[in-house]
């Protein structure tokens, strides 16, 4: 299976991706911001960190880069798009995926160990993880989910909300909520459920001596599903 | 031509900065501050003697890029 990991001026968990995507099995490419066409891949990933600076909002500037033509044919072909933190962010500025991402509600950039509670299964993200929570990694200023009414009751209706903060016995409640996101939302899907922007870090979990696995289980089952 | 565009948050929205000012200028004896809201003034330089065909331009960009209208409104003075 291949896939392509876009790095913008900014981005700093591409290369984590990286080796998080070939420890799974991946032949992983990297792709800078400035290229027209992605090599042929079964993936893309757009990685965390600070493209651009964060300059006008996140991910806005990323959204209207070079590059990212290439990546909204290639999800509207179909192909799997997974965005991490600034990722998602940048998904959702293209309006690939709906909502925004604004400040954290207390003002806070947050760092820290999360759970999240998995809510849709039928897809290739999630399909044969056997646990409903996993313990992810988080580290952001801008994860605060947001839509109108609309279409909370639209993503809702189709299945679309993929990951939910929560305790680890899976409570969804606002205690658990760490940055003020609409209904504990920490991910979600398009309507065909390729497109899949989380703020939680897999990547920073494949590592049982240094943080621990649950993103070993998101990466294990993403090449099984391929 | 310089044209200017105000882009701000909508009504309804959680704006925690605005909030935090809001606060701040409270505890400053501001007492009478109920409310702040943040936003973004850009100068744009159009070359473009036109003005109407200036700010018609400027609107897409705020449309494409200047604001993002799930949350914020733009107006073009």
């Amino acid at each position: 299976m291949k896939s392509s990991v876009i790095i913008f001026p900014g981005s700093n968990c591409d290369r984590d991706m990286d080796v998080a995507l070939k420890k799974f099995g991946f032949k992983n490419q990297m792709v800078w911001h400035n290229d027209s066409n992605i090599p042929k891949s079964d993936l893309i990933v757009l990685p965390g960190g600070f493209s651009y600076g964060d300059y006008l909002r996140c991910g806005s500037i990323a959204g209207k880069s070079k590059i990212i033509k290439s990546v909204i044919d290639f999800a509207n072909s179909g192909g799997l798009v997974l965005g991490i933190c600034n990722g998602f962010q940048i998904l959702t500025e293209t309006g690939l995926l709906p909502g925004i991402l604004q400040q954290n509600k207390y003002l806070n950039f947050i760092c820290k160990n999360v759970f999240v509670k998995i809510k849709n299964k039928e897809n290739k993200y999630f399909k044969k993880i056997k646990k409903e929570v996993l313990e992810l990694h988080i580290a952001h200023n801008e994860g605060n989910y947001f839509c109108s009414n609309d279409e909370l009751k639209s993503i809702e209706d189709n299945g679309q909300i993929a990951v939910t903060y929560c305790d680890h016995k899976g409570n969804e409640d606002e205690k658990n909520n760490p940055n003020g996101a609409l209904k504990n939302i920490a991910g979600i899907f398009n309507k065909d459920k390729n497109i899949l922007g989380m703020m939680p870090h897999p990547e920073r979990m494949i590592d049982p001596f240094l943080s621990g696995e649950d993103g070993s289980l998101f990466f294990s089952n993403l090449i099984e599903s391929l | 031509m310089k044209v200017k565009v105000i882009v701000t948050l909508k009504t309804g929205v959680l704006d925690p900065q605005g909030k935090a000012i809001q606060q701040t200028l409270n505890g400053m004896t501001f007492d009478n501050v109920s409310e702040v809201r943040q936003g973004k003034y850009f100068d744009i330089e159009v070359n473009e003697s036109d003005e109407n065909k200036a700010k018609s331009q400027v609107e897409v960009m705020c449309k494409k890029l200047l604001a993002n209208l799930v949350i914020e409104d733009y107006k073009i003075l």
